[in-house]
């Protein structure tokens, strides 16, 4: 009986996960509304239960285990930017218009600050040459953005490490405190979902971080951020290295 | 029928990657450079197109809002799949300046998003 199980579980894994995710978002829910009032929305309750479920797994979080390998299909790059796109049915066009040239300016302040704030950090915390410090501040991008960066310039493979960390830390913190801090920083409306979009542009953070915080909000910021790493890709192996290189 | 808006939706996905991946290649990045963003806009237009005309069928539209609704269960699932052991195993670098980085983004939203804001759209 269990092996009858387990063989239809391996081989219809992205409907398992379809049920797991189910049972996730109920639960969410639930708790959202008997525990909290409703006052923590549930998408944030399932999205930060989703991390902590990461945990029990490896790199590829829990589709690690055999049983939940069906997650990595459901929550992989394909049927995420497929979702994305069909967001796109319930943006104002006009409204992109509009914040068109806050988001580039948001796009090119984001990427380049991120990366010279990460240098910083990196110099403050005993790091000193050259291509570490561009592997890393390339991490405080987007975790696609160092190890591409650091691939390019040729860094250890502990640096990388790093890097990929660094990124990986900046979307879990824009997933769970986007809508924490939302409030504060007037994340309420298509313009600044442009805006924070390019500012902070790991897409999936930021794609987290605006579902928990206002679902209407997320085809804005997906829309610049979708740029963000190509823009850090080009940006910090060639320009910025030659700037750091000058620096030190 | 409701694999038209499915497929319609196929077609300006596969269309913003080809077009995401042309814009790396010229600019010298092996990647999609904002090939999302252009799928959005392209569905966007033709959205805009096809309602002008009125050839928008309402099955149509639900083709496409099912997958539209089916993104936060897709967010939670990749949330799910992170390597979030890395980011805690990454050391203490890697948490303050993902940590910081972030913050420091957050604070810069109200400022960047008062450019193209005219007095009377404030709200």
């Amino acid at each position: 009986m269990t092996e009858l199980i387990e063989e239809v579980v391996g081989k219809n894994g992205l409907l398992v996960a379809f049920l797991f995710v189910g049972i996730i978002m109920w639960l969410s829910f639930l708790i959202s509304s008997r525990l909290t009032k409703s006052k923590i929305p549930g998408v944030a309750i399932a999205v930060f239960a989703g991390l902590c479920l990461a945990l029990l797994g490896d790199k590829k979080g829990i589709a690690d285990i055999p049983l939940f390998a069906g997650m990595a299909l459901m929550g992989g790059a394909m049927l995420r930017d497929f979702s994305v796109v069909a967001t796109a049915m319930g943006a104002d066009l006009e409204k992109i218009k509009q914040a068109g040239l806050a988001g580039a300016v948001s796009l090119v302040v984001g990427v380049t600050f991120s990366f010279f704030l990460g240098v910083i950090i990196a110099y403050f915390m005993g790091y000193s040459d050259v291509i570490s410090l561009t592997t890393i501040g390339a991490g405080a991008c987007t975790y696609i953005v160092g190890p591409v960066t650091g691939g390019a310039l040729g860094a250890s493979s502990e640096v990388m490490a790093i890097s990929i960390a660094t990124g990986v830390v900046k979307t879990l913190v824009a997933t769970v405190a986007t809508p924490l801090v939302a409030r504060f920083i007037g994340l309420n409306n298509p313009h600044s979902a442009v805006v924070f979009g390019g500012l902070i542009g790991t897409t999936s953070g930021v794609a987290a971080g605006l579902a928990s915080t206002d679902p209407k909000l997320v085809p804005y910021g997906a829309m610049t951020a979708t740029f963000y790493t190509g823009l850090g890709c080009l940006l910090c192996p060639s320009v910025f290295y030659f700037l750091v290189r000058s620096l030190m | 029928m409701i694999i038209y808006g499915v497929a319609l939706l196929a077609f300006c996905f596969l269309a913003g990657k080809i077009l995401g991946f042309s814009l790396g290649l010229c600019i010298g990045v092996e990647g999609d450079v904002g090939g999302v963003g252009f799928a959005m806009l392209l569905l966007m237009l033709i959205n805009l197109y096809l309602k002008k005309k009125g050839w928008l069928k309402l099955a149509t539209t639900q083709g496409i809002l099912f997958w539209s609704s089916m993104y936060i269960p897709i967010i939670v699932a990749m949330a799910a799949t992170q390597n979030v052991n890395a980011a805690i195993s990454g050391g203490p670098v890697a948490l303050v300046a993902g940590a910081i980085v972030t913050i420091t983004g957050f604070l810069l939203v109200p400022t960047i998003s008062k450019i193209g804001l005219s007095p009377k759209n404030h709200d």
